[in-house]
Formats: structure tokens, C-alpha cells, sequence
């Protein structure tokens, strides 16, 4: 999957569930998605969602804050998570 | 898990006959003493935040059903909340309730659940009440608490009982209204403990959030230093008792309530809770369990 391919899956999942108050795709990859409204339980549904439609699993060491914080760190934690699935 | 120190810290409160056991793990009834202590450290705390005038709340052990299902308890911690269920049935249901209760087997199953849910935690019950007048005035509002509070989750640890009370302050009002209510309380509780001459610590702490998701909530909560705890070596120094905690709930509160503050926008709430039954075995295990040999010091804040 290309990074912009990545992006676009990941803001659909972000406009799935009512995640965000505002439409993900006027948000840049670097944004901070807290500012922009994300909060503590939207995160929770934010990371099934992302596990449901990547078929991964968030280990406990990337059930952080900062995980989820912009569109750029949910694809570096997706990106890898997806190569250890390729690896195992 | 209860740990041997906890376990035998709970029979040398029985055998003072401080605290009596029942059959249920984390359910006691108290003695005059035990009472004594409890009710002299919510005294103390009530005189150390009269000076701003709070409104003072007293609740019983149970709160709305509708308060709990607000409150976003049940998708946190549904592993410690409890409901109250009662009898709903006429003639026919009696008799069977009586005849399954001879034949010693499970009575419980026909209860129906009343509009009653056990009080988790002391503040719940009040942000309803404050919500329905409307929004706050320019100051916010401030008041001082106490309830009984139920959490499932039983223990020979006698620091975790299944009914105890919290007694709190709460602050609801802007983020900067509450963030300095915090700040003033963590250092109030710090002297109030000190004054009571219990060595502690302060730590960033989080709740006990469950599950998966939980391990993410609890996560942030660390992360944003959300929650601190004053902690005292009950039992233990490497787990200390968390006896007082220090929270900011952000606006999470506000929006589950419907609280506003007087320009309309969501308003923050942070709440500060003294265990009452936590610091009493803290002064009991510290002091010893004759609260007449306590150092004066003690005895005067406690009592005057």
C-alpha cells in the first residue's frame, strides 16, 4: 500500500464512526488530531476501527497517546504492524 | 490477590476489634474508635476548604440509575459497578421465591432492577443537581461531599473494602477555574496529611479502566497527568495505598451532564477525594490502634 493510499484509509476510518468533529480529509497528515477534537473514548474507537479495517492488532506498547496523534504516526504504527503480519 | 501483610493487618483490626468481618470479603462494620478517626479526617478536610464557602452535599449509598448510565462508568469500569435489584412480583412470585429460598438455591434471579445504582464514587451524584440549574455562574461552582460508595471488587485487603466513603471537593467552572482548584488541593492534601504525621508520597496515577480499550484510557490519563494519588505504605512499601486522589476530568463530566458554564460552553470538572476508611487504617497502622496514645499533634487536628 502507498503512504497516500494509507492516508485515505485511515481518514475513512476516522470519518467512519463520528470520530473526529471535523471531515478528516481537510486535515493534513501532520496535524494533531487532538486539537482537532479527537478525544480519550474516540481514540478507543478509533484503534478497533483502524484494527478492523487493517485486520491488525495494536500491542499494549502502542496503546499510547501519542500513537493516534496525527494521520503521519497512525501510518507508522499501521505501516508496522502490517510488516510484522507479512513477516510472521 | 491479597498479600500475607494485608492479611495480617486485617486480623490485628479485628482482634482491636476495630473493624468487625462478615461473611462477604471487603464488607466490615466499624467501632466507635474506627468511626471516631473516619469522621474527625472529614472534619479536617471540610475545615480546610471552608474558607472558600462550598456547598455542602451529603449523599446516601446510592445514586440514579440514569446518573450511572451518564456517567460513562459502564464503559470504563463495568467490572466494579453495582446495581440495586428488589422484589416487583405479587402472590404467585412470593411463594416462589420463598419455596426456591428452602430449597437453598439461587432466590436472586426473579429481582427486578429498581431505579437505584450503588454511588461509585462521591462526586457522581452532584453533577446532575448542579447541571439542572442551568449554567454556572462567572465563578463556577464548588462544593464539599461525602458519600458511601460501592465498588465490586472483593478483598481481604482491608484498604480495599467493597463499601467505604469518599469525602471530596469539586470544582466545576472553566479549565483554568479547576486546573488551579487542583493545584491548591494537591497542596491542602499534602499538608493535611502531614499534619497527621503519616509519611506519603505523590505520584501520577491511573484509574483501573478495563479491558483492552481501558489499557488505552489508562495510558492517556498517565500521559496527561490527568490523576494524581497521595500514597501511603499501608501494607507495603513497594504498593502503597493511593488515600487521597487528585482528578481532572477535563470536559468529559461536563459533556455526559449537560453542565455549562456562563458563557454557555462545556464546563471541566476536577474533584479531590479523601478515603476515609484508607487514611483511618493509615493513622491506625502508623500510631498504633490506641487512638488515646496518639502524639497530641495528631489528636488536635483530628479533634481539636
Amino acid at each position: 500500500m502507498t503512504t497516500s493510499e494509507l492516508g485515505h484509509q485511515i481518514r475513512l476510518v476516522l470519518n467512519e464512526g463520528g470520530t473526529l468533529p471535523v471531515d478528516a480529509t481537510t486535515l493534513k497528515d501532520g496535524d494533531d488530531l487532538y486539537a482537532a477534537g479527537l478525544t480519550s473514548h474516540a481514540t478507543v474507537n478509533l484503534m478497533l476501527g483502524l484494527e478492523e479495517r487493517f485486520d491488525v492488532e495494536f500491542p499494549d506498547r502502542l496503546l499510547r497517546r501519542r500513537t493516534f496523534e496525527s494521520i503521519d504516526a497512525i501510518s507508522a504504527a499501521v505501516t508496522e504492524l502490517l510488516a510484522s503480519k507479512k513477516a510472521a | 490477590m491479597s498479600t500475607e501483610a494485608q492479611i495480617a493487618y486485617r486480623n490485628e483490626l479485628l482482634a482491636h476489634g476495630l473493624l468487625h468481618a462478615t461473611d462477604v470479603d471487603g464488607l466490615y462494620a466499624r467501632s466507635g474508635v474506627f468511626e471516631d478517626i473516619a469522621l474527625g479526617i472529614a472534619a479536617l478536610v471540610s475545615r480546610n476548604g471552608a474558607a472558600e464557602k462550598p456547598e455542602v452535599m451529603r449523599f446516601p449509598p446510592g445514586m440514579t440509575r440514569g446518573t450511572l448510565e451518564r456517567s460513562g462508568y459502564l464503559r470504563s469500569f463495568p467490572q466494579l459497578a453495582g446495581t440495586i435489584h428488589a422484589f416487583a412480583g405479587g402472590d404467585p412470585e412470593h411463594a416462589a421465591l420463598l419455596a426456591t429460598l428452602d430449597r437453598g438455591e439461587d432466590w436472586t434471579s426473579g429481582q427486578k432492577a429498581t431505579g437505584i445504582a450503588f454511588t461509585p464514587a462521591a462526586c457522581y451524584p452532584a453533577y446532575p443537581i448542579v447541571a439542572k440549574r442551568g449554567p454556572l455562574p462567572a465563578d463556577g461552582a464548588l462544593l464539599d461531599v461525602q458519600s458511601w460508595c460501592f465498588r465490586h471488587e472483593p478483598s481481604l485487603d482491608p484498604a480495599r473494602q467493597q463499601l467505604f466513603r469518599q469525602h471530596e471537593h469539586v470544582r466545576i467552572g472553566t479549565a483554568e477555574q479547576v486546573l488551579a482548584f487542583r493545584e491548591q488541593w494537591l497542596q491542602r492534601g499534602r499538608a493535611i496529611i502531614e499534619s497527621l504525621g503519616v509519611p506519603f508520597d505523590v505520584d501520577v496515577a491511573n484509574d483501573p479502566f478495563f479491558g483492552r480499550a481501558g489499557r488505552m484510557l489508562a495510558a492517556n490519563q498517565r500521559d496527561q497527568a490527568l490523576k494524581f494519588e497521595l500514597l501511603v505504605a499501608i501494607t507495603s512499601k513497594e504498593k502503597p495505598t493511593a488515600c487521597c486522589s487528585f482528578n481532572y476530568h477535563q470536559d468529559h463530566l461536563g459533556h455526559a451532564f449537560g453542565l455549562r458554564t456562563a458563557d454557555g460552553a462545556t464546563a471541566h470538572t476536577a474533584c479531590v477525594g479523601f478515603g476515609l476508611e484508607r487514611i483511618t487504617l493509615a493513622l491506625l497502622r502508623y500510631h498504633g490502634f490506641d487512638p488515646k496514645a496518639w502524639p497530641d499533634a495528631v489528636r488536635r487536628a483530628l479533634w481539636g
